[in-house]
């Protein structure tokens, strides 16, 4: 199994209603072949129906959908080269671990030394040759997970759908596993959908991270794109965490935008040319403290905590609560002194209110 | 998928060609049919006369020609759908409208003197044609167009839907006719005044020595018995659960007995004990002077009766709702400082309340539908379901009173079936999750346990003594009389000679019977149970809720009311089953069908739905995701569905009563026409082998479905 057919996946105006509920709302979609793309968001905004409409678990209310070219609308799942790994895994429990795999090429009636030839290999791939006989519950947590992922790939599918496929492992694996996925994932090539509602694991495994709320897509980019460039306030504080501070925009010119806040004016760099009330995207780790007499935002500190690697702050101050994260010092600050944050405006960024 | 529809064509075309259309007086496999001219195939009876039957052959031909011919998938399917439909409804409509005897529609229509003549009964070939038409319309329904579902989903559905409407929808449908029936045509004034009548309604007993309708006799029977089976089955459940009774294992033994027991023969063995010549009348009489009475054979009686064979019904569901509360609640009412009788009060009841709002309708539906014990014991207090009984087989026949008696049963339990549905429905405190809920049950407080025991073991001990009644008293000469042991019942009923090996027993036509036709009904029952369970918990489409609510119907349909519409319905073309073995089947199948829906829904509510999804996107259909994945899985579901339709099928009176014949006799109105002639001992001994047969049968039924299955299901919560 070296490299497997791949498709893209096209929705054009898809929408998904359920009774007078819509889940979705009229979404267009884009799926570049070879690529992993994540649909993140919180928990009801779309993205598990839009999986489960890619798989033909569920049909569109209205719109196309295709996949690898192909109108794929009206098939059900059982014809769609589409294969999905479950949340809760959905092994069969009566069946080995090598009856599983070699599930997808028993029902279409592939000769049984094929399947089971296909079958190990695959075992091979997720590093659990030699298990085949085993019941899935002899496995652990993790083992079962990559069982899951072998036999959604011997199927060679145009598309592999993962449905917050970590969620079940304990946080360290969590992060083994997810590299895993990822390699495998590059080195057959396929087009992959990761569901997920964790920002971190979607930064760390995807080409493109597609965020929802509100059964729309929100936006599309890199995870740099994302983190460097959020189109709104929603964006900015789910893709790492963000203090958000209104602000006025005075003008902008050359990508640099001159903006003022608590009397103070700043000039940040903006690729939108937004002018009035708008909302300043201050991250954690670009803000810093320093004691009360220098320049920046006064304020006390209402709540420290330290976690070894870094100091986190929460500063009341005269725009609103802020949280900072700084590396650990000689003397760290305590509840109730009082500082003053540095705002570093090359690293902020500018929002819509 | 073409291919799927010209099978189905080909079969449907070959019945009409090959197979007698026709009821044949001597069965299938007796070639007679062939030359006598009465039944012969479809195409043969078309060509000579019989021309309405032409549709039939003619709708395949033409789909099979728009297979061949059309070459745009959806717009072949569509035409194909159409032909087939339209070759249905022309097959029923020919049936209704062309008959030999019986009640016609459209009569006007036809006045040839072939059609005049009319025609027998459908037969195999008939029904093979039919059936292939549906399926080939379900399938067609599954090709045409956008997301239809696939065609063995769409199949299951269509078969499932036209067995509920034939046998279900259709007989009851007679029944509502037959109660407008007037002489010579119909009348809707003449309804009401006999509906309404004081010997049904009659509220009499209330203000004098009058006694009341039956109707209200019924009423007053099921609530009575609904409260005390509640009752009951909830102090058992609670010392099941809430107690360290040492003999648990015995009161369940005893709570299950009655289950595998024909209805009438608690109420035989309270003749035993309490009637004129009975052990305690005796007894008492003796002790005190008094006078023997015949007051078992009255409201008491059968109260008894019910109480007794009912109260295992209640314990089944109320064990449920009684351990599906939460430990973590009761605990968390204790560490607020509330002692175990207010937790019990104010915690652990209102959580059962729907669940004992759900035992007493239950309860309630049994009692009103019970036809064995009021006909052993009801003989100074009448009720609807043997009313019903009465008045088709008593000295004056009466179908209509039959039929309006009948409107009055179904219209109490629909009621109480309805009341469950939409008030019990929406108010489940079941707490039972996914999670593993560790913690214990609270024990009940003294008082509680006292006031449990005081209830439930008299009961359980009654029990005990209407068991050892029954084995006692098949060993007695003559009960009350002579109290010497004797095998002569056995020997009557079950006798056979060694030397010529001849079965002599006058039981054993009876006996074989029923085992026949119980091992035939069950696994056919737990198929449609099952699959309807899976189509309402797995599949989503179009009209379900009508589709569930149909299906459970049957349940609140009492079997009295069942075998009334049963011989109405299929004592005339066109289809015309009464007399044959085949009705009876069909009876338990759909009388029975709502427990294995129940149980196939539980089940398969335990399986995690993404198993199917999982098997669906690895590219297996629907059908391969059962046989495969769902099936594998259900084991012990299987096994309930199986055990419970083969004891329903060999214990039930009611409908079966009416549909038995001479040919083919079942082994409890056998019993109850012993106990007619008042041959005791022979009916007794009889339902003692019975209840031994059945007692082996479900020790075989479990080996057999197994251990090995029961196993592997355990393992579906490990790997969620």
């Amino acid at each position: 199994m070296t490299q497997v057919a791949t498709g893209s996946v096209r929705f054009d105006g898809v929408v998904k209603k359920y009774g007078d509920v819509t889940a979705l709302k009229k979404l267009d979609l884009d799926i570049e072949p070879g690529k992993l793309v994540t649909l993140l968001g919180p928990s009801g905004c779309g993205k598990t129906t839009t999986l489960r409409l890619i798989a033909g678990l569920e049909m569109a209310t209205a719109g196309q959908i295709h996949i690898g070219g192909e109108d794929v609308t009206h098939l059900t799942a059982t014809y769609r080269k589409v294969s999905m790994v479950f949340q809760s895994y959905a092994l069969f429990p009566h069946m080995t671990v090598q009856e599983n795999v070699a599930y997808g090429l028993t029902v279409k009636s592939t000769p049984k030394a094929e399947a089971a030839d296909k079958a190990n290999e695959g075992l091979e791939l997720v590093g659990l040759a030699g298990y085949g006989d085993r019941l899935p519950s002899e496995l652990s947590g993790g083992q079962q997970q990559r069982v899951a992922v072998a036999r959604a790939i011997v199927l060679e599918p145009e598309v592999l759908l993962l449905d917050e496929p970590l969620s079940n492992l304990d946080a360290k694996l969590r992060r083994h596993v997810r590299e895993e996925i990822r390699q495998i994932q590059q080195r057959l090539g396929l087009t992959a959908v990761y569901v997920t509602h964790d920002q971190e694991e979607a930064m760390a495994v995807s080409d493109d991270i597609i965020v929802m709320n509100n059964a729309e897509i929100a936006q599309k980019g890199t995870p740099a794109d994302l983190y460097e460039a959020p189109s709104s306030a929603f964006i900015a504080d789910f893709i790492g965490d963000a203090n958000l501070a209104d602000c006025d925009v005075k003008s902008v010119s050359d990508g640099m935008a001159m903006v003022a806040m608590n009397g103070q004016t700043y000039s940040v760099p903006t690729r939108n040319s937004l002018s009035g009330a708008a909302q300043l995207v201050l991250r954690p780790h670009s803000l810093g403290l320093a004691p009360p007499d220098t320049p920046g935002v006064k304020g006390t500190v209402s709540y420290a905590a330290y976690l070894g690697k870094e100091m986190q702050y929460t500063v009341d101050t005269e725009i609103g609560p802020l949280f900072v994260i700084s590396p650990v010092q000689a003397k760290p600050f305590r509840q109730g002194d009082a500082v003053c944050v540095k705002i570093d405006p090359t690293q902020a960024r500018l929002v819509a209110s | 998928m073409k291919n799927t529809v010209l099978i189905w064509l080909a079969i449907g075309l070959a019945g009409f060609a090959f197979l007698p259309w026709h009821m044949t007086d001597d069965g299938l496999f007796d070639p007679v049919w062939i030359n006598d001219g009465n039944a012969s195939t479809g195409l043969f009876s078309a060509l000579s006369g019989q021309w309405w039957l032409a549709p039939a052959g003619l709708a395949p031909l033409m789909a099979i020609a728009v297979q061949l011919f059309v070459q745009a998938p959806v717009r072949r399917a569509r035409i194909t759908l159409a032909i087939a439909i339209a070759g249905l409804f022309l097959i029923a409509l020919q049936g209704m409208i062309i008959v030999r005897a019986g009640p016609r529609i459209l009569e006007w229509l036809f006045t040839g003197e072939a059609a005049l003549a009319g025609q027998p009964g459908m037969g195999a070939g008939a029904g093979l044609c039919a059936l292939a038409l549906l399926f080939v319309a379900t399938v067609s329904i599954s090709q045409s167009g956008k997301g239809q579902g696939d065609a063995f989903v769409v199949s299951t559905i269509g078969l499932i839907v036209a067995l509920v409407g034939i046998f279900v929808f259709f007989p009851v449908m007679h029944i509502l006719v037959r109660a407008f029936e007037v002489d010579g045509g119909y009348s809707l004034t003449e309804f009401f005044p006999r509906f309404f009548s004081a010997d049904i309604w009659g509220l009499g007993c209330l203000f004098g020595p009058r006694s009341c309708g039956v109707a209200i006799n019924s009423l007053f029977l099921g609530v009575m018995t609904g409260a005390g089976t509640t009752l009951l089955g909830l102090s058992f459940a609670l010392i099941f659960t809430r107690t360290d009774f040492r003999a648990k294992k015995l009161l369940r033994v005893l709570t299950v007995l009655p289950i595998i027991t024909p209805p009438f023969v608690i109420g035989l063995a309270l003749i035993l004990l309490f009637g004129r010549a009975g052990t305690v009348t005796e007894f008492v009489a003796d002790l005190f002077g008094w006078e023997k009475t015949r007051w078992v054979y009255g409201f008491w009686g059968v109260y008894f009766a019910q109480l007794l064979s009912f109260t295992p019904i209640a314990f089944l569901v109320l064990i449920g709702v009684v351990q599906g509360v939460s430990p973590s609640m009761e605990e968390a009412s204790q560490t607020l400082d509330a002692d175990r009788w207010q937790t019990f009060r104010y915690v652990s009841l209102p959580l059962m309340r729907p669940g004992l709002a759900n035992a007493f309708l239950l309860g309630f539906i049994e009692s009103l539908a019970d036809f064995g014990n009021p006909l052993v014991l009801g003989s100074g207090y009448s009720v609807l379901s043997t009313e019903i009984f009465f008045s088709i087989v008593g000295a004056v026949a009466d179908p209509a009173k039959a039929a309006i008696l009948a409107i009055a049963l179904l219209t109490l339990t629909l009621s109480a079936f309805m009341a469950q549905r939409i008030w019990l429905g929406k108010k489940s405190y079941a707490t039972i999750t996914g999670k593993a809920d560790s913690g214990q049950n609270a024990s009940l407080n003294p008082a509680l346990r006292t006031l449990c025991y005081a209830t439930a073991l008299p009961w359980a001990a009654l029990t005990l003594v209407v068991y050892s009644m029954i084995i006692f008293g098949s060993f007695v000469k003559l009960w009350g009389y002579d109290h010497s042991f004797t095998l002569a019942h056995f020997i009557r009923a079950f006798g056979f000679d060694l030397s010529s090996g001849r079965l002599t027993g006058v039981a054993w036509d009876s006996y074989f019977t029923t085992l026949t036709i119980a091992s035939i009904a069950a696994p056919l029952t737990a198929l449609v149970g099952l699959s309807t369970a899976y189509l309402l918990v797995r599949q989503k489409f179009i009209g379900k809720d009508a589709f569930e609510f149909s299906t459970m119907l049957s349940f609140a349909i009492p079997g009295t009311v069942i075998g009334v519409s049963y011989i109405m319905a299929f004592n005339f073309p066109p289809i015309e089953l009464t007399g044959t073995s085949i009705i009876l089947i069909i009876v338990f199948v759909f009388r029975n069908m709502p427990v294995g829906v129940r149980g196939g829904i539980a089940a398969m509510s335990q399986l995690d739905k993404s198993l199917d999804e999982a098997s669906i996107t690895l590219g297996a259909n629907s059908f391969a995701t059962v046989r495969r994945v769902i099936l594998p899985l259900m084991g012990p579901a299987i096994l309930a569905a199986l055990t419970y339709s083969f004891v329903r099928a060999i214990t039930s009176v009611s409908a079966v009563i009416f549909l038995v014949s001479a040919k083919h006799n079942m082994a409890t109105s056998f019993i109850v026409g012993r106990v007619e002639n008042g041959e005791f001992g022979l009916a007794i001994a009889y339902s003692a082998v019975l209840i031994v047969t059945m007692l082996a049968a479900i020790l075989l039924l479990q080996l057999m479905v197994g251990t090995r299955r029961l196993r592997r299901a355990d393992r579906v919560q490990q790997t969620a």
